[in-house]
């Protein structure tokens, strides 16, 4: 597919693995420290609209998955990084790149407790003012 | 030197400390900024999904929104039978497109009503709504209800649509084409309507990219997205109907899309009522197995995308819901500055916003950061803007 | 019957007061104003302030966020108000009593008048609640 072709040419070696699930749902796991050209490149560069981002618990760390979707091939690429730190989980903030990414990087800090280097307006989104600091309701540890 | 005057907005008492949805920041009658605070829909039901099994989870994201009740629970099956790569029945897939086109339409008549009402044109809520109840009618006797009809489910739809209703459908569907021809001339022929949405509430072309909205917010402004067409479900690729664009980015242009998306709507369901096969609605599957999936649907609010994973377990380990509403209420913070506090109330809902959330709304005085008015005020702000209006045009001479 | 509350009972103020509802019992609410259920006719209005409020219609599930706001807000209501729990959430939580932003169920914040259940009540179920509190306080039974 040739989009996908154009995706691997110009981010090169930053790409660890790649799944191609079905056509349309292709998975690219990168470094995290790579997230922030990564983005420039598929959102800037080669038109990909970004949809959101998934931050997920994990075993081995914060997984993050940056779903972008490129609509004239009706296709979802998803990068996922792997933040292995979980004391001090911390990843580039892609909202410096463009608005519609700042309200997702605000929920995946509140919801895992992932600082986003350079956000721009990092402060709570969903959760009330009086929840408690250090508690962060999406972790395993984390009982509803 | 101007002075910037704080509009409270919110059924509460105006003395009340508490952050509204919106705080509109304006300086004399322009709104200069807004500070946009969600998280009041907040009832962390991405954590609840993973102590419930796949099946129970489709009725739990139902409640995520009223409005979009169906796209919740759709997109959500397609992620996890885009895990099983399960293969849905075809009739399943017509009921399933029958279903999603009713809650368009419902819900654009909702929208429809709603701006009536904020622009004063009570006539046109009261007969938006009139001809929404025999849509949830038709839902009612489908479903068995008339909002949060679970009909999704993995691997097909929970009903059938059975012959002996289909008659009633295709007469209520004909019923529709008559009053929509009315809303469309009511809206595109008005002059104090032209005059109250043309170039107010503009996002640009570029905005929409930066701010990624979807939807008809997004196709107001030229830009060319819709999943039906994108990436088709259900019977999309099957059916003959056209995704609308308009180019000026305005309240107006907004509304005129979701008017013609009705009539593809209603062309859309008959075509599915003709072309529906006999069969199975609903197709047997055992476990998912470990893996990821990705649904999206294209809601009445633009892209409704879920996220699942399954680590072989009847829980999913993670369930991601992103919302339409999600991209396009934070575009609010470019999409509703340097308009007049006469039009913000028509301003914010024309992303259609939830209806709870346009009520939450404070008018803040930048100088002196006083609260001076509510979402009742600024309602009202609205409909007498409307009035002055008519009185200029001469139109109730 | 008392005089406030037999006149309270001929025209109710309604005011339609929000926790955190997914917006399908709201609709309903409004949707009883509209032609086909008229509430008018029967006296129900809707108002603006809570201040005029003899009837606090509340829907949805009070939050860490919103179960502050709706105890303040039926502290300002005029005495003698009324509640009524709209909509299955309203009435028990329903599927959001685990979960980490639900404190408690409404009538553990308010005195709960009436319970309409439903997810989202009908309109019909709406204006028939209503009207049997109507009678309850009436005396009619």
């Amino acid at each position: 597919m040739l989009i996908l072709e154009q995706v691997k040419n110009k981010l090169g070696d930053k790409v660890i693995d790649i799944k191609i699930d079905t056509p349309r749902r292709v998975y690219l796991a990168l470094r995290p420290k790579d997230i922030r050209e990564a983005t420039r490149v598929l959102f800037k560069v080669l038109g990909f609209r970004f949809i959101t981002a998934t931050g997920i618990d994990t075993p081995k760390g914060f997984e993050i998955l940056y779903h972008f979707s490129y609509d004239r091939a009706g296709m979802i690429l998803s990068v996922k990084v792997l933040i292995e730190d979980r004391k001090e989980a911390r990843i580039d903030s892609i909202a410096t790149l463009f608005p519609g990414a700042e309200w997702i990087e605000r929920e995946m800090w509140e919801m895992l407790g992932i600082d986003f280097t350079g956000h721009p307006n990092m402060k709570r989104l969903l959760l009330d003012e009086d929840w408690p600091e250090g508690k962060f309701p999406l972790r395993h540890e984390h009982e509803s | 030197m101007s002075h910037k005057v704080v509009l409270p907005i919110g059924p509460y008492h105006p003395l009340q400390e508490e952050p509204e949805f919106f705080r509109l920041y304006v300086e004399g009658e322009r709104v200069v900024d807004i500070d946009i605070v969600i998280g009041y829909m907040h009832r962390g039901i991405e954590k609840l999904s993973e102590s419930k099994h796949y099946d129970q989870s489709a009725f739990a994201v139902e409640r995520i929104c009223g409005i979009c009740s169906n796209s919740h629970p759709f997109a959500y099956v397609l992620a996890v039978e885009n895990i099983i790569k399960l293969e849905v029945p075809e009739r399943a897939l017509y009921i399933r497109a029958i279903i999603a086109e009713l809650e368009r339409l419902h819900s654009h008549l909702l929208w429809l009503g709603l701006a009536g009402h904020f622009i004063g044109y009570n006539t046109v809520w009261m007969w938006a709504w009139k001809y929404r109840e025999p849509v949830l009618d038709i839902f009612e006797f489908i479903t068995g209800n008339r909002q949060h009809y679970g009909m999704m489910k993995i691997g097909g739809v929970r009903r059938d649509i059975e012959d002996k209703d289909i008659p009633q459908i295709r007469k209520m569907i004909d019923g529709l084409k008559p009053a929509l021809d009315m809303f469309k001339g009511a809206v595109m022929d008005d002059p104090v309507i032209k005059a109250r949405l043309k170039g107010v509430g503009i996002l640009t072309r570029q905005q929409v990219i930066d701010w990624c909205v979807v939807g008809p917010t997004a196709r107001a402004s030229g830009v060319n997205i819709d999943v039906r067409r994108d990436e088709p479900y259900a019977v999309y690729d099957k059916v003959n109907w056209n995704v609308i664009v308009e180019n000026d980015g305005d309240i107006f242009c907004k509304a005129v899309v979701r008017i013609l998306e009705m009539y593809e709507s209603v062309s859309i369901i008959r075509q599915c009522l003709d072309k529906m096969p006999k069969g199975e609605f609903d197709a047997n599957w055992k476990d998912v197995p470990p893996g990821e999936g990705i649904g999206r649907v294209e809601a009445p609010r633009g892209e409704c995308f879920h996220y699942v994973r399954s680590d072989g377990t009847n829980q999913p380990i993670r369930h991601k819901i992103r919302a339409p509403s999600y991209m396009n209420v934070a575009s609010d913070k470019v999409g509703a500055v340097g308009y007049t506090i006469s039009d913000a109330t028509l301003t914010l809902a024309a992303v259609d916003p939830c209806y709870c959330c346009t009520e939450r709304t404070t008018v803040i005085n930048k100088p002196d950061n006083k609260k001076i008015m509510n979402g009742w005020d600024l309602v009202k702000l609205s409909q007498e803007k409307t009035v002055r209006l008519r009185k200029e045009m001469k139109l109730d001479e | 019957m008392d005089f406030k509350t037999r006149v309270l009972t001929k025209s109710l103020f309604v005011f339609h007061a929000a926790c955190s509802p997914c917006n399908n019992c709201d609709i309903e609410i409004l949707d009883v104003l509209t032609p086909r259920y008229d509430a008018e006719r029967l006296g129900i209005t809707l108002v603006g302030s809570v201040r005029h409020a003899d009837v606090l219609l509340v829907t949805g599930v009070p939050t860490r966020k919103t179960a502050v706001r709706i105890k303040k807000l039926y502290e300002q209501a005029p005495k003698p108000c009324l509640v009524i729990a709209v909509g299955g959430c309203a009435c028990g939580r329903i599927m959001f009593r685990e979960s980490y932003m639900s404190p408690c169920a409404l009538d553990e914040l308010l005195p709960v008048d009436a319970y309409i259940p439903g997810c989202p009540p009908k309109p019909e179920a709406i204006l028939a609640g209503v009207v049997k509190l109507i009678k309850k306080l009436r005396g009619e039974g």
